[in-house]
């Protein structure tokens, strides 16, 4: 139907858009706020200013501009690229599960990751230089991620049951060795691992940011690359395989990519569940199920949400920066909740 | 040997394991490209695992099968996806498609090589040939059992592929479109295609088929035109139970059990 679809294409165009005028507000917002404020000229002026464009709105105080240029700055770039890396990951998951409730964080590649990153961190590793932390979660996200896929399938689908069963004991195992690390760590390594458990962005560095940004960006273009094929997927492995994808290819490439999703954010902002769950399903509901558009708004939509989260997460209380971690599971606890009982009733999920 | 027809399938002495249990046992058939060729037999005969081994998914444990002369496993799966179609049984769809959408992935295999009009032409002419149009916008993970074999039809049809493989294609439909489906395979056998299909339903069988073959307990028992293959002799043997084989007006057989 023609109508049908130039109202598909319409409704496209303007979730892009509000979502590119969402995201950007929030980048400047976040990088106003804090204990030094600056206002939004100064931000985009010391943008413009770094890129090579001398405008008046460069802000006077010196402070203010070392302030965003070495802590806002990289604070919102981390929320940004973690927060797209993390929601794309989800979709991707969803995919190659064959079930809307699989996430990184809910199955447990998270917490994985996490283990990995804590394990680096307890026994000081440095064999990767600055790269150690990382290499350290995306092993531990990589693990877990065959784990689950390997225990919690059956003829290319996985029950919700099976899922969620896989999940809790992937994040239970993590959690002792999580909190084995802290126990035989020292005081400033226990420290870094709270501070994993809970998830938060304060304190990125732009030496961080750079590893999570060459780490992500390919691969989010990779996956992307491949909607078509996760499309075909959905019809079944069997199915997919008769229409000439190679499914163990893609399954292949998807968890690797997935877990280097994950891992890049795990390793330098902690856990932060749900927005591979929530994003993913809001853009389904938005603008159908296609991987085409799904993924790349995935991407952005995350950003969005993780950028306007760590804003409220450092503004909500005075003086105090909330770790996103426990605010997206706040929220997303609830929503994960409400997506089980729909599953369950609309598909009898637990057979 | 020597046919009029070119073969589609050439199946050698196949037999497969499962387990323990022999599922096929020593089977050897030729599938001619302009026919329909119905597989029948019990339940457990093998009827679905000799379609895998036709369809590229399994592999025998001893014997060949021969696709368009060249062996099966030397087809990659890009390649077989544009010589065979497989429907089969159950169908799910994951999220949310549109069996617009479902219809239109049958055309994966074409991609480079279709342009968009081809494509948009093909599963239109599928769509009305499985009676789905009514439903391009639904969600498929919306309809009744048959109307999502029904999809998963159109689906297959539009893949467009000299062989098709059904797998119990009628078995969830009304009693119109079962007609239809058969109507369907009937007109892609009558333009040169190889139907082989999977069916429950002996009269169905022996009103549409070229050829018919039972199954039973994963050997080929009978293989032949269904005048021959369907008498109630066989079907005595096969199933255990006694039928009386008519004929209808149009000459078809129709079978039907003995009842008290």
């Amino acid at each position: 139907m023609p109508s049908g679809h130039t109202k598909l294409t319409q409704r496209r165009m303007i979730v892009l858009v509000v979502a590119l005028l969402l995201t950007f507000a929030g980048a400047i917002a976040s990088a106003m706020a804090g204990q030094l404020p600056a206002s939004w000229t100064e931000v985009i002026g010391t943008v413009l200013h770094s890129a090579g464009f001398n405008t008046g709105w460069r802000p006077n105080d010196e402070l203010i501009e070392q302030t965003l240029l070495q802590i806002r700055f990289p604070r919102v770039a981390m929320s940004l690229l973690v927060g797209a890396a993390l929601a794309i990951a989800g979709a991707v998951m969803q995919s190659i599960f064959g079930n809307p409730l699989a996430e990184p964080g809910v199955v447990g590649v998270s917490s994985g990751a996490a283990l990995g990153a804590a394990l680096a961190i307890a026994i000081g590793m440095t064999t990767f230089g600055g790269w150690s932390i990382a290499v350290m979660a995306f092993l531990g996200g990589f693990l877990s991620t065959v784990l689950v896929y390997a225990t919690a399938r059956s003829q290319g689908r996985t029950e919700v049951v099976t899922l969620l069963l896989t999940g809790i004991a992937i994040n239970a195992f993590a959690g002792a060795g999580l909190a084995l690390m802290m126990f035989s760590g020292g005081a400033a390594a226990r420290e870094q691992i709270v501070f994993w458990q809970l998830g938060s962005i304060n304190g990125s560095r732009w030496s961080e940011v750079f590893i999570v940004l060459v780490l992500t960006v390919p691969a989010m273009v990779w996956v992307s690359l491949m909607a078509r094929q996760y499309d075909v997927l959905a019809l079944g492995e069997r199915s997919a395989a008769h229409l000439g994808l190679n499914v163990e290819r893609l399954r292949v490439i998807s968890i690797v990519l997935v877990a280097l999703l994950t891992a890049a954010g795990v390793a330098f902002v902690g856990i932060i569940a749900f927005v591979g769950l929530v994003v993913p399903h809001v853009i389904r509901m938005l603008l159908g199920p296609g991987h085409r558009w799904l993924l790349p708004l995935s991407a952005l939509m995350g950003a969005l949400l993780l950028v306007w989260a760590d804003l409220f997460a450092r503004t909500i209380l005075d003086g105090s920066d909330l770790p996103i971690g426990m605010l997206t599971s706040l929220i997303g606890g609830p929503f994960f909740f409400y997506l089980v009982r729909s599953a369950r009733s609309r598909a009898g999920g637990w057979a | 040997m020597t046919t009029e027809q070119p073969l589609a399938f050439r199946v050698r002495h196949v037999s497969c394991e499962r387990g323990d249990n022999l599922v096929l046992d020593d089977v050897s058939l030729d599938v001619k490209l302009g026919q329909i060729l119905a597989l029948v037999g019990p339940n457990g005969a093998g009827k679905s695992t000799l379609l895998s081994t036709m369809s590229g998914d399994l592999r025998p444990t001893a014997g060949a099968v021969e696709l368009n002369g060249s062996a099966i496993e030397n087809y990659s799966a890009k390649q077989l996806a544009r010589e065979r179609a497989v429907l089969l049984q159950a169908n799910t769809v994951s999220f949310a498609f549109s069996v617009q959408d479902v219809v239109h992935m049958g055309r994966t295999p074409w991609m480079k090589t279709s342009d968009e009009e081809t494509d948009a032409r093909l599963c239109e002419q599928a769509m009305r040939d499985a009676d789905v149009e009514h439903l391009a916008h639904r969600s498929f993970q919306a309809l009744s059992g048959g109307e999502k074999a029904r999809s998963s039809l159109a689906r297959v049809l539009a893949q467009d592929t000299p062989i098709v493989l059904l797998d119990e294609p009628t078995a969830s439909l009304d009693l119109r479109h079962q007609e239809d489906v058969m109507v369907v395979a009937r007109r892609l056998a009558d333009a040169g295609r190889a139907v082989v299909v999977v069916l429950h339903d002996l009269s169905l069988a022996a009103a549409w088929a070229d050829e018919v073959v039972i199954l039973a307990e994963g050997r080929l028992v009978h293989h032949g035109p269904p005048q021959d293959v369907i008498t109630a002799q066989t079907v005595r043997s096969v199933y255990g139970i006694d039928v009386h084989v008519l004929t209808d007006p149009s000459g078809r057989l129709v079978v039907v059990p003995e009842r008290a």
